[in-house]
């Protein structure tokens, strides 16, 4: 549950939610600990945006952190 | 991972006594055994494992306590991981009441809206989570919800590791998504070798290699090796909103004693959202009676591969201990990455 994921904000909806784009999925996700813009990058953890990130980080990381929890979430 | 060649390579160069690192991060363990980075460092250099697994360190009163919420009727959600862990009788999964499985706080609170039952939310996690719930509660949930708060913070239990001593650490190896958030300032206070890591094998081996030559040169600091996402403050605001809503308290960690403001519960003004005192259930210190040892594996004293069930009646599929069903338990990731290697 304390996994964290890069991922680009693609839309700002009304009440502090939005959505972000992992990069093979799009999800919903609480906006109300950072300020951000449509495009930029955010370190997402149980449905919240919980920091930003440069894009070059974003985009660096999404993939290594993706090829770690694939492996982390195969089941038993 | 030439760059990662060429570390490994001044490492082995630098490591001229037993060093003994510890990182706290199920993250950075499920990148160490996938990369099987451990078999490359030069003898003598050792990377453990320590409390860095938040449904791992939750000890079984609380389990039990979040058992005792399901008998009194309520609704119970929380993250999945926490689902199979064992309580004193058996686990929310097998305790045959109403238990749901939600990504985070505020799909608990989805649920309180949608119905008049009470919802109970079983609150675990660092300071990356805290922070969710406390802007959630922020926005004043329905009053037939409530959390019971099972956080804990981080460095707390580092400083009881230290001052203990049993686990000969030389230093740590912080957690480069946990650091986002709550930033490294908290870290400064510890007198030894601390090192911000990102989670490539390069980024990892780079952050030992700086800890073996603050070692070698007698330095104790924080150093950032991450510092693209890193910044020493973290994220105020998170903060800010944490510390809003919850407040220090002393608080048991499974395989620790009670470690002085290490848990964080409700203050007044959110007292109603304190499932502990709605449903008036106590947290019973439970002493464990199995042949698991979880407790020494999350003190950096004992690997998975120490334990004799490991493997054996202990497996993903029938868990005996905390570290075997999160998967960011040490010894879930270490049975997973063995078994892929067969
Ligand atoms: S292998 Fe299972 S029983 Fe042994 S320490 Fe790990 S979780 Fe506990």
């Amino acid at each position: 549950m304390c996994i964290a994921v890069p991922a680009e904000v693609v839309e700002i909806k009304e009440g502090n939610v939005g959505v972000v784009d992992y990069g093979d999925l799009k999800q919903e996700v609480r906006l109300d600990l950072v300020d951000v813009k449509v495009g930029e990058f955010v370190l997402v953890h149980v449905g919240f945006a919980i920091q930003k990130l440069s894009r070059e980080e974003g985009l660096e990381t999404r993939e290594i952190f993706r090829q770690v929890y694939a492996a982390m979430q195969e089941s038993e | 991972m030439a760059l990662g060649k060429e570390i490994s390579e001044k490492l082995r160069e630098a490591v001229d006594r037993d060093l003994s690192f510890m990182h706290i991060c199920g993250t950075h363990e499920a990148a160490i055994s996938r990369a099987g980075l451990r078999s490359v460092l030069p003898p003598g250099l050792k990377i453990v494992m320590g409390p860095g697994c938040p449904v791992c360190i939750t000890p079984q009163g609380e389990i039990d306590a979040a058992l005792d919420l399901v008998e009194r009727g309520c609704i119970v959600a929380t993250y999945g991981d926490l689902l199979r862990v064992p309580g004193s009788r058996g686990s929310l999964e097998s305790s045959g009441g109403d238990v749901r499985v939600v990504q985070g706080v505020h799909k608990a609170v989805e649920i309180a809206r949608s119905t008049n039952k009470e919802v109970a939310f079983i609150s675990v996690g660092f300071e990356t989570t805290a922070p969710t719930v406390a802007a959630t509660l922020l926005t004043r949930p329905p009053e037939n919800f409530s959390i019971l708060s099972c956080h804990r913070l981080v460095p707390p239990a580092m400083k009881w590791l230290l001052e203990q001593g049993e686990a000969k650490l030389h230093g740590f190896l912080l957690p480069g998504h946990v650091c986002t958030v709550v930033g490294y300032q908290d870290y400064e206070q510890f007198p030894v070798p601390q090192v911000v890591a990102g989670f490539e094998p390069e980024d990892i081996l780079l952050g030992l290699l700086m800890l073996v030559e603050q070692v070698k040169s007698g330095e104790a600091k924080v150093e950032n090796a991450y510092p693209r996402a890193v910044t020493r403050e973290g994220n105020v605001r998170a903060r800010q909103l944490m510390y809003e809503v919850f407040a220090p308290v002393d608080a048991e960690w499974r395989g620790f004693p009670v470690i002085p403001r290490s848990g964080l519960q409700l203050k007044s003004g959110f007292e109603e959202y304190d499932a502990q005192k709605k449903f008036d259930i106590p947290i019973r210190h439970v002493e464990k009676h199995s042949a698991c040892i979880c407790d020494r594996v999350l003190r950096g004293i004992a690997e998975p591969t120490d334990c004799r069930l490991f493997g054996k009646v202990c497996n993903p599929r029938t868990p005996v201990g905390p570290c075997m069903v999160s998967h960011e338990g040490a010894c879930r990731i270490w049975h997973m990455f063995r078994v892929r290697q067969k």
